[in-house]
This record gives C-alpha cells, sequence and structure tokens, in this order.
C-alpha cells in the first residue's frame, strides 16, 4: 500500500495579470520507506506541488486534485485541525535556505521542543532529553551545548540539521526536503544526503527529495519524477532514467551537463520555460524539443504507461540518445 | 606563449575587524598568500567553498579592494590605487546574482552605454548607442530588447546583459564571479558556451570563479583550489582533477555528486566544519578536518611542492581515483 | 539563438500599481476626496459663491440651511463678522493644498540629500548628520515649530518653513536606510567598477531605487503639515486674520464653539477630512509599492 497518493493535482495561482498554472494534472505515489527525487528546473512548479500537500500554500492558490491520501487518510477533505494534527508529525517539510527557515529570535533548542511540547506533549525534562538525542542522531556535536544557542551564531550545514532534527522529532512517516542543500557547500551537502539516507535505513521513513541538481538524483533517489511547466513528463527508476530517458526535455538536460560534454561546446535547449502567457497549445515542451512535428504542437500528448515511465510525450525515447543542439 | 596579462605575487588581504571598544581588533585573513598568472585566451579557475576567499580574490583582482600585501601587475605594470580609474578599462567583472546586478530602474540601452558616457566622453551619441546595439547583438539579445528594464528578462538573458555590459570597453581580463551557479542547468550550458565563443573570438583571459566542479572542469585551462585563503593546490586541469594530490581537493573530488548512478562511490567524509575565517588554525589550515593530519601538519604551513600540479601538503597523495 | 524568446506581455508599472492600489477601498476613496481637495484649491476662487474676506454685517452669525433662520445665500452660515463660512472654507483650501506641497517639497529634497550624503560618506559624516537629526526628532515638532516662528515672526511662510524643517530627519532616516541597503547589491559594484564618480552613484545609480518609501513618507507629511500649519494658525502663530486658513479659522472661532457650533465644527471637520483622506491614500500607496506585498 502506498504512503502517499495523489492524483489529478492542479494548482492555480490568481495574479496580478490573471491565473497563473503552477502545477498542471500531476500524479505522485511514495511507498513507505522510498526515496523519490522530483527533478525540474525553475518554473516546473516541483516545489508547489509538496507545499499545495502540507497546505503551507497563500489564499491566492487554488489547489484541486481527484485524490490526496497519505497513510490512508484523505488529506484533501479533512478539517484543518486533523491536519494540524499530521503536518508536522507524521508528515514533515524542511527547506532550502536554513538560515531563514529557522527563527531568529528563538534558541534552536526552544525551535525543537517546540514540535515535541505541541504534538507528542511531553514535559520538560522529557522534552530536553528528547532534543539532545535528537542532535546526536543528526550528528551535531556537543547537543547540550548547542541548544542554546540562536541560528545566526551557526553555520548553514549546522542549521539544517538542526531543521532535520525538528523534522524528524516526531518520527515521520514521510519527510519532504525541499532542496535541503542547494545553499550549501558542496562538502556539507554531502553529509546531509548522507544523513538523510541514513535516517531512512534507520527509520524506514520515506523521503521525498525536490531539487534540480542531477548529481544529487544520481547519488541519492530511487525513483525519480521529471517535471516541466506544472506537469510531469516522466517518472522511472534512477538508473534507468539516466540511461534510457523516455523525454525529450529529460534526455537533453542529460546531455546539457557539464560532465558529459563532449567536445568545447555544450548542447544546449533553445527557448526557455513557458511562463504565463506563452503557454503553447499542444505539447508544453513542443517549441524547444527537436523532434516536434505538427501534431506534437497542437495535441497535449497523452500520458503513457509504467512501461514506458508515464511520458507524456507523442514520440517517446527509448534508446537515450543525445538530442539536444 | 604570450606574456600574461595579469600577474599576482603573494597577494594578501586582511580586514580589521573591531572587537568592542576596549579590545585589540581582530584580523581576518581573507586571502593569505596568493600567486597565478592569467593569459589570453586561457581560463583560470579558482575552487572553494564559502569562507575560502574566492569572492576577495575575485574583488583584488577587479580592483574594488586593494591587497594589504603583495602585488598585481597589469601588463607588466604593477597596479595602484591611484590607477585604478584608467586601469578599469582593462580588467571587468560579472557578477553571480542576475537579479541583483543590472540596475531594476534602467533600461538596458543605458546599462550598456553607461561605461562608454563615463569613460569615453569623446563619442559621440549616435556612436554610443551603436556600439552598445552591436554588442547587444554579440551576446544573442534582439534589438527590441534595448528599450526594455530587467526585470522583463528571465536570469540567463540578464547574464547575458551582464555579460554585455562588462565587455562594453574592450577589457582583456573579465573577472567572472560564479556567473552560472544561478542559472538552470538548460541556460547553463548556453552561457557557458557564449563565454567560450567570446574568449575565442576576443581573446580574453577569464578568471573563473565557482563551487561547481564539473563546470570547472568543463571550462578551465588551469585551476586552483583555495582553502581558508591558501591555494592548497594548483595546476593544469586535467592533472588536478586526475590525478589530486591535496587530500582536501580529494575530498572535494570525492564530494562532489556525478550524473551516474551505476557509480556510487564511497565518499571521504570529512569530520568537523570550516573553522572561522577569524580563528584560522596554527599549521595547516586543512589540518583540523584531515583525516592524514600529523603533529607537524598543526606546527607548520606547508608550502606548494610538486611538478605538474602543486599541492601544499606534507604527505600529498599519490596517485589516486578522482 | 537560445532563450530569447521571452517577450513576457507584463503588465506595465502603472497598471500593475493601480492594481493593488485600488483594491484598497479606503485609500480609493482617500484618492477621489484628495482629488476634490485639489481641485478647490486650485479653482476656489471663482467656485466660491462669495468673497471669502466680504463681510456681510447683517447676517453675521447665519445658522447653515438646515437649521432654523438659515438660508441657501450662505449654505453653511456665516461666522461673527459675516463672512460666508462655505466660500471661506472653500478658498482656505487653497492655503492648506499649498502648505502641504511647500512643506514636503522642502522637507523631501533637503532631507533626500542629507540621507544621501549620510548614506555614501565615511562613518564620522555619517554620525554627525544622524545625530543631529536625532535631537530635531527628539523636540516636540510643535513646540520646535513654535519656538521657530517664534524667533522668525507669525506668518504662514514662518510656519511652512518651521514645519519643514521639523519634518526632514524623516526623510533623512529612510533615504539613509535605502541607500544603506541598495549599497550593498551588485549593481551599485558594477556601476563603481565601470568608473562611476561619486555624484553618479549618487543620483543616477542609487536614488531612483530609493524612491518607494520616500514617496509614501511624502504623502503621509502632506497631512502632518497640514494638521501642523493649523495647530500654528489655532495658535496665533500661523497664517494671521483675516487669512481663511482652516486652522486660523478655528482659532477666531473658540468662543463660539456653544453659541455657534458650525463656525468652528465646520474649518475642523474639513481638516478632519482632508488629513484622513491623505492618510488612507498614503496607506494604499504604502501597500501598493510594497515589494513583499505583491502577489506576482
Amino acid at each position: 500500500m502506498s504512503l502517499l497518493r495523489i492524483r489529478n493535482l492542479s494548482v492555480a495561482f490568481s495574479t496580478a495579470s490573471g491565473a497563473f498554472q503552477a502545477v498542471d494534472a500531476v500524479d505522485f505515489d511514495v511507498d513507505p520507506g522510498e526515496i523519490l527525487a522530483i527533478v525540474g528546473e525553475s518554473g516546473s512548479g516541483k516545489s508547489v506541488s509538496m507545499l499545495a500537500l502540507m497546505g503551507l500554500l497563500p489564499w491566492t492558490a487554488t489547489v484541486t486534485a481527484d485524490e490526496i491520501t497519505f497513510d490512508g487518510k484523505d488529506l484533501l477533505r479533512i478539517d484543518k485541525n486533523a491536519r494540524r494534527r499530521i503536518v508536522g508529525n507524521d508528515l514533515a517539510m524542511i527547506f532550502q535556505e536554513p538560515m531563514s527557515a529557522l527563527n531568529p529570535c528563538f534558541t534552536v533548542g526552544w525551535q525543537v521542543k517546540e514540535s515535541l511540547r505541541y504534538h507528542l506533549g511531553l514535559d520538560r525534562a522529557a522534552q530536553h532529553r528528547r532534543a539532545i538525542e535528537l542532535f546526536e542522531q543528526v550528528g551535531i556535536p556537543d547537543p547540550e551545548k548547542r541548544l542554546t544557542a540562536f541560528p545566526h551564531q551557526m553555520s548553514g550545514g549546522m542549521n539544517q540539521r538542526v531543521m532535520i532534527a525538528m523534522a524528524i522529532s516526531c518520527k515521520p512517516k514521510l519527510l519532504i526536503a525541499d532542496e535541503p542543500t542547494t545553499a550549501l557547500d558542496v562538502t556539507i551537502q554531502a553529509q546531509i544526503l548522507d544523513l538523510l539516507a541514513d535516517l531512512r535505513n534507520e527509520t524506514g521513513m520515506g523521503l521525498v527529495l525536490i531539487t534540480h541538481d542531477m548529481g544529487v538524483v544520481a547519488e541519492t533517489a530511487e525513483r525519480v519524477s521529471v517535471q516541466y511547466a506544472g506537469q510531469k513528463i516522466e517518472e522511472q527508476p534512477v538508473g534507468p532514467l539516466f540511461n534510457k530517458p523516455h523525454h525529450p526535455y529529460t534526455a537533453a538536460l542529460l546531455d546539457a551537463l557539464p560532465e558529459r560534454a563532449i567536445e568545447r561546446l555544450l548542447p544546449t535547449i533553445p527557448g526557455v520555460v513557458p511562463g504565463q502567457f506563452d503557454r503553447p497549445t499542444g505539447c508544453l515542451f513542443s517549441p524547444r524539443c527537436k523532434f516536434a512535428d505538427a501534431t506534437c504542437k497542437t495535441t497535449p500528448p497523452a500520458t503513457a504507461g509504467t512501461d514506458l515511465g508515464n511520458v507524456r510525450c507523442h514520440y517517446p525515447l527509448n534508446t537515450g540518445e543525445g538530442i539536444a543542439s | 606563449m604570450t606574456a600574461p596579462v595579469i600577474q599576482a605575487t603573494g597577494l594578501h588581504r586582511h580586514y580589521s575587524i573591531s572587537d568592542g571598544m576596549f579590545r585589540k581588533p581582530r584580523v581576518l585573513r581573507a586571502v593569505a598568500g596568493l600567486d597565478f598568472a592569467l593569459s589570453p585566451g586561457k581560463t583560470l579557475a579558482v575552487v572553494g567553498e564559502s569562507g575560502c576567499g574566492k569572492s576577495t580574490l575575485a574583488r583584488m583582482v577587479a580592483m574594488i579592494e586593494a591587497p594589504t600585501e603583495g602585488e598585481l601587475k597589469l601588463d607588466g605594470k604593477p597596479v595602484l590605487p591611484s590607477d585604478w580609474a584608467d586601469l578599469r578599462q582593462s580588467v571587468q567583472i560579472v557578477f553571480q546574482d542576475p537579479y541583483g546586478s543590472l540596475n531594476p530602474r534602467q533600461r538596458i540601452g543605458a546599462i550598456l552605454q553607461e561605461p562608454l558616457t563615463i569613460n569615453r566622453p569623446n563619442l559621440s551619441r549616435e556612436e554610443r548607442e551603436s556600439s552598445a546595439r552591436e554588442m547587444l547583438k554579440m551576446v544573442g539579445l534582439r534589438p527590441e530588447h534595448f528599450d526594455r528594464y530587467p526585470h522583463m528578462f528571465s536570469g540567463g538573458q540578464r547574464q547575458r546583459i551582464a555579460i554585455a555590459r562588462a565587455l562594453m570597453l574592450d577589457p582583456k581580463v573579465l573577472v567572472l564571479d560564479e556567473p552560472v551557479s544561478a542559472l538552470d542547468l538548460s541556460i547553463q550550458s548556453a552561457i557557458l558556451n557564449l563565454l567560450t565563443e567570446l574568449q575565442d573570438r576576443l581573446q580574453l583571459a577569464y578568471l573563473f570563479i565557482s563551487h561547481d566542479l564539473s563546470v570547472v572542469r568543463h571550462v578551465a585551462d588551469n585551476v586552483i583550489v583555495m582553502y581558508l585563503g591558501r591555494t592548497v593546490e594548483t595546476g593544469p586541469k586535467e592533472a588536478v582533477f586526475e590525478t589530486p594530490r591535496h587530500p582536501y581537493t580529494r575530498a572535494l573530488l570525492s564530494a562532489t555528486p556525478s550524473a551516474e548512478p551505476a557509480t556510487r562511490k564511497d565518499r571521504i567524509k570529512l569530520s568537523g566544519e570550516l573553522p572561522s575565517p577569524l580563528d584560522i588554525p596554527r599549521g595547516c589550515p586543512f589540518a583540523p578536518r584531515c583525516w592524514k593530519a600529523e603533529d607537524r601538519c598543526r606546527q607548520e604551513i606547508p608550502e606548494l611542492t610538486g611538478t605538474l600540479n602543486m599541492a601544499a601538503c606534507f604527505f600529498p597523495e599519490g596517485v589516486s581515483d578522482a | 539563438m537560445s532563450d530569447t524568446a521571452s517577450d513576457v506581455a507584463r503588465p506595465s508599472p502603472l497598471r500593475e500599481f493601480w492594481f493593488y492600489f485600488r483594491e484598497n477601498r479606503g485609500a480609493v476613496i482617500g484618492l477621489w476626496i484628495f482629488g476634490v481637495f485639489a481641485f478647490l484649491a486650485l479653482f476656489g476662487p471663482w467656485i466660491a459663491p462669495h468673497d471669502a474676506t466680504a463681510q456681510f454685517r447683517d447676517a453675521t452669525l447665519q445658522p447653515p440651511f438646515w437649521q432654523e433662520g438659515g438660508n441657501w445665500t450662505f449654505p453653511l452660515g456665516t461666522d461673527p463678522l459675516g463672512r460666508d463660512m462655505l466660500s471661506r472654507l472653500i478658498v482656505g483650501a487653497r492655503f492648506s493644498f499649498f502648505v502641504g506641497v511647500v512643506v514636503v517639497s522642502i522637507a523631501a529634497s533637503g532631507g533626500i540629500l542629507m540621507g544621501l550624503v549620510a548614506g555614501f560618506a565615511p562613518k564620522w559624516v555619517d554620525t554627525i548628520i544622524m545625530r543631529i537629526m536625532d535631537v530635531i526628532l527628539a523636540f516636540p515638532s510643535l513646540l520646535l515649530a513654535l519656538v521657530l516662528v517664534a524667533i522668525l515672526g507669525p506668518s504662514l511662510t514662518n510656519a511652512m518653513i518651521a514645519i519643514a524643517i521639523v519634518l526632514q530627519p524623516h526623510y533623512v532616516r529612510l533615504t539613509r536606510a535605502s541607500v544603506l541597503s541598495e549599497l550593498q547589491k551588485d549593481y551599485v559594484t558594477s556601476a563603481k567598477v565601470v568608473g562611476a564618480g561619486l555624484p553618479r552613484l549618487m543620483f543616477v545609480t542609487v536614488l531612483p531605487n530609493c524612491l518607494a518609501p520616500i514617496i509614501v513618507q511624502a504623502a503621509l507629511s502632506f497631512s502632518t503639515a497640514i494638521l501642523d500649519a493649523a495647530a500654528l494658525g489655532f495658535l496665533g502663530m500661523g497664517a494671521q486674520p483675516p487669512t481663511p486658513e482652516w486652522g486660523t479659522m478655528l482659532a477666531e472661532a473658540r468662543e463660539f464653539i456653544l453659541r455657534a457650533w458650525w463656525v468652528v465644527t465646520l474649518p475642523g471637520l474639513a481638516i478632519l477630512v482632508t488629513v484622513l483622506a491623505i492618510n488612507l491614500m498614503g496607506d494604499g500607496l504604502r501597500d501598493a509599492l510594497d515589494p513583499k506585498l505583491k502577489r506576482s
């Protein structure tokens, strides 16, 4: 039974210049203990989908879905109080900028204990013990002393560990990590990703990793979902995705990686991600796709079956040859 | 072999941070002893993590700050703050953040013409404008973009505008401070290609600062690896990447995720955190986190040694996997 | 070539501004009332039914038209000297408007200049300027204005100068804060690297980016200036009778509060409505110009 099941999720924002479709009919499945990576560039809607799941979007957003089931509970029709008991407890999230995600006015110890106080109802002494335990679990040296530190007194890597400690404090079943290492140095990034994978191994929690870095995906993920301009265009296990991508966008993205460069000039993808005003009819990637023909530009492609990675393309690739110009 | 455009010897940059009214000010050693040379048509990449001093280095080469010690030579002549106004035309800089580096209240045409307005007062308005339009075309933008404001452009386009502005004065050296770090992957490759083409056409010397090793591996000719203000390794790109000799370089290479799921490797885990640049430990700056550190490392500072690629380590690596 | 296709049809800055501004009903109402006020200020003497200083000795203290004894010749009644209230109020708008415009212009230009200097100058200059501003701010503004007017002599012009001096520190602080934050940004460093000198940096590069909070402050100071001028007028230190300035009208009418309420209440109401309108408008301006509240 899957831990998280999302069907046909759409999010639209009302802006000064009309409605903006940030997420367009995406599906997600996460099994217990699985690591799913959601990959996309800016404008792909990857963060917005997960924020919609957590109920963290501003009032200007309209969230619609056929189904959002987490751990057997229907999150779509749930009432606010019941939602607050789940979010932060069984369903946790960590964010990109550790320095701004933590409240600068309170010590990190206070912030970790807040979660324990609200969700688990522990008394003071128990909170303190558990907080030290958590800090040790996430690898913060000298945990008792660090409980009284403020976020600005610690480095980015340490703050990210504090955020992870807060997120796992109630032993969540699913942790969503929104670009957790983008703002960190590469050696610290490696430590944090290893920490997340270790936590998954120890506790069996599911992990959804949102990122734009293909390297991070290759090293950490088990299954990968690729998003483009608000739509999910492909989903495969990590090995096959890198070797035999089905969607031309995935293939072009992989070819554009500097480490796959063969010549001095890198392959590029012409054009830009469609924004609010230039959404093409037909396939969203067609203006930039080397293989696009008349059908692609007029008819939106249907989602293929799981054997083809649920790819949204009229002419999916399965040999994974380079196609970027 | 053409003579280097920029030559730096023993560059140091210290900041005095006051520690309250009654205490001696503390010294922040942002850059502690750097030597390098930039040649026309070649790219020197500077790699390091935050706090290593690479941004300070960029500011010194771009003549925004003067070194506290050491010498910077441009075309063989020493660079002094009094000469900055004239020498500016030879060294320009492109910043990391495409959203902060363009004045939001100026149109693109004005942004591009500003360097000429300030430095070439003898040019007529028409000449300035046609120069700017030429440059706009050279970086791949369209003529109608001339009259628009920066907020109407994407990150990649703004970087192109920033590059165009940097080239308006025909500089010999371009300092690129993480020029593609804030861009999406698909745009990144387009900007890197633009930089390569411009370098070939105009024989520019690039000082390319980045923390992304895969990008550096693609663009660099020579590499400097910095740690807490010092060079820990330097040499031609292939040598540094294939046969790194300093433990930090090895750790950095091992920590960089590679987009090949089949090669999930055993990572070298560095213990501890980067010490604050205000409290740099005695001896080798990397010793507290190095798995090979011995007493000698904590007492003396190693010098750069080696033939092909030089490393500042008493116990450099032998031939090892990257 | 790649990524050149982004022809984003964003609405023009003015339209976007209006979109956010008009959401605030109070602000729009304020804008309309301010519009009426400005119109009266410009065309007052030609609209007013009578001359504002003409005295009709046989119709002194006549009540407004809806009360017993009032008539339509003098719709809002007359004051103790027989002058038409409506005409005086309409012409009085001119003085208040004039006060607002002049005070804000002087305070803003002086304040912006000093704020720029404080932001760009070395620390010791900055400290001197800000401490002087702190001293000015420490005085209750009206008291300081009174002292200045007492030295210079009571008149509307001197009142305006005094109020402008007292309002300056707000602009200095605002400008300096904006300048300090803009100086950190890359585009300023870029301008320096390209060779921009100090004057160019101050006025062409940085100042245009600091204007949003200054515009909001200007709108709000407008109302403060009107209030202060009225207060000074009330105390007899501002505009002198027979000038139909609203505050001066209040001063003259003090003793008639019980006998003839319209002589006191109507000028007070005029001040209230105008100041309220401007404040509502200023709030709307701030919300519309604040980038953090923007949605797109």
